[in-house]
């Protein structure tokens, strides 16, 4: 479960990114973000895993107070939550493998299982065969599927993906999307952050519409809302 | 943590020197340069102190003894002399010994000074040569032969000298000069510390971005922090192992090379064996700590994300 009470985020340069957004997911929810470019999307999820802390508000994960979390915890709320970054944030000298087998190494999983899941899910995004190249030899689409394998690896509750199809063909996206769905129903809370009209008018589910950083509008099987 | 965990942060800590080759190299590199260059200072220091020290031996106490003292007396003053717990040899030097020491050491040149002096027309008085154990406790140990000799009823020593006023600034130099060693050395150690650590700090930064993601993948500080722990021990090991190699290396050949040269000059440098030890253990130290202190301060200061 997710919840925000009241969140004001202000960064340092005194951007005002969230003016007062309250919202409560539940668990096994999937949500949709949408809302134009610099809307505050981005930021909402960076609350949610604690890159960001807000300014002003409450925030809970998982009953757990985000905000006031002492750093020694931090890792381990963050574990919880399989995070696919708008950006990837692949580790550039480590190999496809690595990367996502990283995740698994830092919850120390043996070694046997976590070469047996890592190869799993780069089979399920479509990339085994370049499990030893290195993220910048790969395509964008293919370093998106890398971030959302390591993301989804160790069976998190949540999972934040910002535009987890942003560089992917219509087709891959689609695996991307139905993925994402079965994960869903084997009962993992999903927050997504896209710009992807057809996907949220085809694949219905509660839609949050932020916009100027506020919340805008919040329905359950709702439509994108916005012309591309 | 697990055994296997710990397995995992060494295997990480070497692949990461070798995935990091360029910065390793400018890391090693800065540790060779900068421990070098205090290596061969330390080397300079050691010898210095190594001929400061065979010079400081040198000096010794001359006691003279007035004319026609009995030899039981003498014997008696050579034990009470050497009773004295500064004094570590004690030489009787006898009159006829002396006048011959005295034509060796003003050669042909002044043998005609001499002249008409022999054994039986001697003008000189017996006497001792006293070495001391730390010669910088000389004119200690000659106030205390000077009152063995007053506290005697017959007075038989007629003088104590040990070249008061040259010797003490023999010390003085020789001490300031051991001093000077120190600080040079000392302040090269900082400054080898300061100029490695900036560049382990630097390579660091570049990968503050790379510590970021691990901790957003929820990785501890110290599942971070073991592998660049062991990555900075092993480059601060291979920068002193090689900068060891070098100097030790350099070292012998200078020994062997400058051995007659010096030799004529009655210098002796430090042996191999005995510079080595010293060299080696402050060189593999000092890497190996700086190596990792670099490391782990920089870490530490990304860690707060
Ligand atoms: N680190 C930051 N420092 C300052 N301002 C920031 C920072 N990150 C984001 N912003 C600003 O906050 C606002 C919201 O940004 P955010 O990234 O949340 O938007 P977004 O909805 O994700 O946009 P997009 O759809 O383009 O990804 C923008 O005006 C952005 O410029
Ligand atoms: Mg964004």
């Amino acid at each position: 479960m997710i919840e925000l009470q009241d969140i004001w985020k202000t960064y340092a340069d005194g951007t005002h990114a969230l003016r007062g957004v309250s919202v409560l997911i539940e668990r096994n929810e999937f949500v949709y973000l949408v809302g134009p470019s610099g809307a505050g999307k981005s930021t909402f999820m960076k609350l949610i895993y604690r890159e960001e802390i807000p300014t002003k508000g409450q925030i809970s994960v998982n009953g757990f107070n985000i905000g006031k979390l002492k750093p020694r915890k931090i890792p381990y709320v963050r574990r919880n939550i399989g995070v696919i970054f708008q950006d990837y944030r692949l580790l550039p000298k480590l190999t496809v493998y690595e990367n996502i087998a990283f995740a698994m190494e830092v919850i120390e999983a043996p070694k046997r299982i976590i070469k047996k899941r890592t190869m799993e899910v780069l089979e399920l995004v479509g990339l085994r065969g370049k499990h030893a190249s290195l993220p910048q030899q790969l395509s964008g689409g293919e370093q998106q599927r890398v971030a959302i394998a390591r993301a989804i690896v160790n069976n998190p509750s949540v999972i934040v993906a910002d535009e987890p199809t942003g560089n992917l063909d219509p087709e891959t996206s689609w695996g991307i999307m139905n993925l994402l769905e079965e994960i869903n129903f084997r009962g993992t809370t999903i927050v997504m952050a896209t710009h992807n009209k057809e996907i949220v008018n085809t694949l219905r589910k509660r839609v949050i519409a932020i916009e100027n950083g506020t919340i805008v509008r919040d329905e359950a099987r709702g439509e994108y809302g916005y012309e591309n | 943590m697990k055994i296997s965990t710990v397995l995992r942060h060494l295997r990480e800590g070497i692949k990461n020197v070798v995935r990091n080759g360029w910065m390793t190299f400018a890391s090693v590199s800065s540790i060779v340069i900068s421990l070098f260059i205090l290596g061969v200072f330390l080397l300079l220091a050691l010898n210095v102190n190594n001929l400061a020290d065979q010079i400081e031996s040198q000096v010794q106490i001359r006691v003279y003894l007035q004319l026609g003292t009995p030899e039981a007396k003498v014997n008696e003053l050579k034990n009470a002399i050497g009773n004295i717990p500064e004094v570590k040899k004690v030489v009787f030097v006898s009159k006829e010994q002396g006048l011959k020491d005295l034509r060796t050491s003003i050669g042909a040149d002044g043998s005609e000074l001499l002249e008409g002096y022999d054994d039986t027309n001697n003008p000189l008085p017996d006497s001792f040569t006293v070495d001391v154990f730390d010669p910088q406790n000389i004119a200690y140990a000659a106030k205390k032969i000077d009152a063995i000799g007053s506290a005697d009823a017959s007075k038989p020593i007629s003088s104590v000298k040990y070249g008061k006023g040259t010797v003490e600034t023999l010390f003085r130099v020789t001490n300031a000069v051991r001093n000077i060693g120190l600080v040079v050395v000392i302040g090269l150690a900082v400054t080898a510390m300061f100029l490695i650590s900036n560049t382990i700090k630097m390579t660091i930064l570049a990968r503050r971005r790379e510590i970021g993601i691990m901790k957003l993948v929820g990785a501890t500080n110290n599942f971070i922090r073991w592998p660049f722990f062991i990555e900075g021990a092993l480059i601060g090991v291979m920068g002193s192992v090689i900068t060891t190699v070098l100097l030790l290396f350099g070292y012998s050949e200078l020994v062997q090379a400058s051995q007659f040269e010096l030799g004529l000059m009655m210098i002796k440098l430090v042996t191999l064996r005995d510079a080595g030890l010293t060299v080696s253990a402050v060189t593999l130290a000092l890497g190996t700590l700086i190596g990792i202190w670099g490391s782990t301060l920089s870490v530490r200061k990304y860690l707060k994300v």
